[in-house]
């Protein structure tokens, strides 16, 4: 098992969001996480990344706990949230080369094709729409090679035709052994995914 | 060091495409300067008496303006998060996000200063001195904006909060600042002064980063 999570508790502001939350992912296996508008895959996606600590539980990546040495499993891991994190000052290049550069070594090209951005290369950002931001904020993800995928709400503002694209990229990377985590409301047929329903695990 | 290279290098092009920040606080301080002369009186035995404490705290309150933004900008639009999750400890992280801060928003305030002092009636050696305090004093006041950017990030109305936080913590530096200042003016040493702002600043160097990575993980739990 890649990433494994035993009992995960998640209270934010005295109101307990989901208990006893455990899955266990594979290599080459997605995980979608469903569930109803607030029932916490947002915040469990969070959990998976290290940006919300859980109140009980553990997370296991390849065995060796994550939250005991964040700093390995962080670099395992891209994690694409709701918000863009691109600065509308900056063209579509100079964001994408800039969190190359910040995670090491990585060339923007081949992302930028894959994602059709090569028009918008020099446009910045601030012009773009919701869309084009979306693509350029998962192409992040071929630039920096990692194993795990953690996506919230990867195709929100996508067209089919782009929802089709980022699927593709997700096979693709199922098959050369990557994990993914994801969530959406999109009904999606990757070719490896089990799923994970929170609204079953909500106590009311 | 790349990574903290590329934070500094980003944050830099940032701020001189958004150039309105560093022109605001610019402006602040000029104006701030001015109104002296005519609030007080065109004496110059006065004007020249009150010129070394009435640059430094226009110089504090200007530097005051853009702190909220070193975080509050990536938090808003979700960088924070990713920054966070890269290979730079917090502390680095904080670090370069503080050199940028101090070279956007401070040093174009140290550089102006001497034709703001000269309109105070300063004399050259206090001019000298002035700049010199201020390229040594000013790193503290972004190290230690830095930790009551981190305490306030995510507050809504998080800057006057940050004012009240920050401010008193400014004081030390204000006092040797000035001091220095009136020491030269009066042809006394300065080394002193200027030596114990030097260790001011050095202390935030070590303790500002930390600070603010203890308070930037707060927001994260």
């Amino acid at each position: 098992m890649s990433l494994s999570v035993e009992k995960l508790v998640c209270i934010r502001s005295d109101h307990l969001v989901f208990e006893d939350v455990s899955f266990d992912v594979s290599a080459g296996e997605a995980l979608w996480v469903r569930g109803k508008n607030g029932a916490g895959k947002s915040s469990l996606l969070r959990i998976c990344a290290t940006l919300l600590k859980p109140v009980q539980g553990d997370m296991k990546w390849l065995g060796e706990s994550c939250f005991e040495d964040p700093d390995s499993y962080r670099s395992q891991f891209l994690y694409v949230g709701h918000q863009d994190a691109l600065k509308s000052a900056l063209t579509v290049a100079e964001n994408l080369n800039f969190w190359a550069q910040y995670r090491g070594d990585g060339t923007i090209d081949h992302a930028l094709s894959e994602f059709e951005l090569d028009p918008l290369r020099e446009t910045p950002t601030g012009l773009l729409s919701a869309g084009q931001k979306k693509r350029v904020n998962l192409a992040r993800l071929l630039i920096i090679k990692t194993p795990l995928w953690i996506l919230d709400e990867p195709f929100s503002s996508l067209d089919q035709s782009y929802i089709d694209l980022v699927k593709n990229q997700m096979d693709r990377h199922l098959e050369e052994g990557g994990t993914i985590l994801y969530s959406t409301h999109q009904p999606l047929s990757l070719s490896s995914s089990s799923s994970l329903d929170l609204d079953s695990m909500v106590s009311q | 060091m790349r990574s903290f290279l590329s934070i500094l290098r980003r944050d830099l092009k940032l701020s001189y495409r958004q150039g309105s920040a560093i022109s605001l606080s610019l402006s602040f301080f000029v104006i701030v300067i001015v109104l002296f002369p005519l609030g007080v009186g065109p004496e110059l035995n006065i004007l020249s008496r009150i010129s070394a404490g009435v640059i430094w705290v226009g110089a504090l309150l200007a530097c005051l303006l853009t702190l909220d933004r070193i975080f509050q900008a990536d938090y808003e639009d979700g960088s924070l998060d990713l920054l966070v999750l890269g290979p730079l400890p917090l502390e680095m992280l904080i670090l370069s996000k503080v050199c940028a801060h101090w070279v956007s928003s401070v040093l174009p305030l140290i550089i102006i200063s001497p034709i703001l002092a000269l309109s105070m009636n300063m004399n050259l050696a206090g001019i000298w001195v002035m700049v010199l305090a201020l390229l040594i004093g000013t790193p503290t006041l972004s190290l230690i904006g830095t930790i009551g950017a981190a305490l306030t990030v995510g507050m809504r109305r998080g800057g006057v909060l940050l004012s009240l936080l920050v401010l008193p913590l400014y004081i030390p530096v204000l006092i040797f600042g000035v001091a220095a200042v009136e020491a030269a003016t009066a042809v006394l040493p300065v080394t002193s002064h200027l030596l114990l702002l030097s260790g001011i600043s050095l202390g935030a160097v070590v303790v500002g980063p930390v600070a603010a990575a203890a308070a930037l993980r707060l927001t994260f739990d």
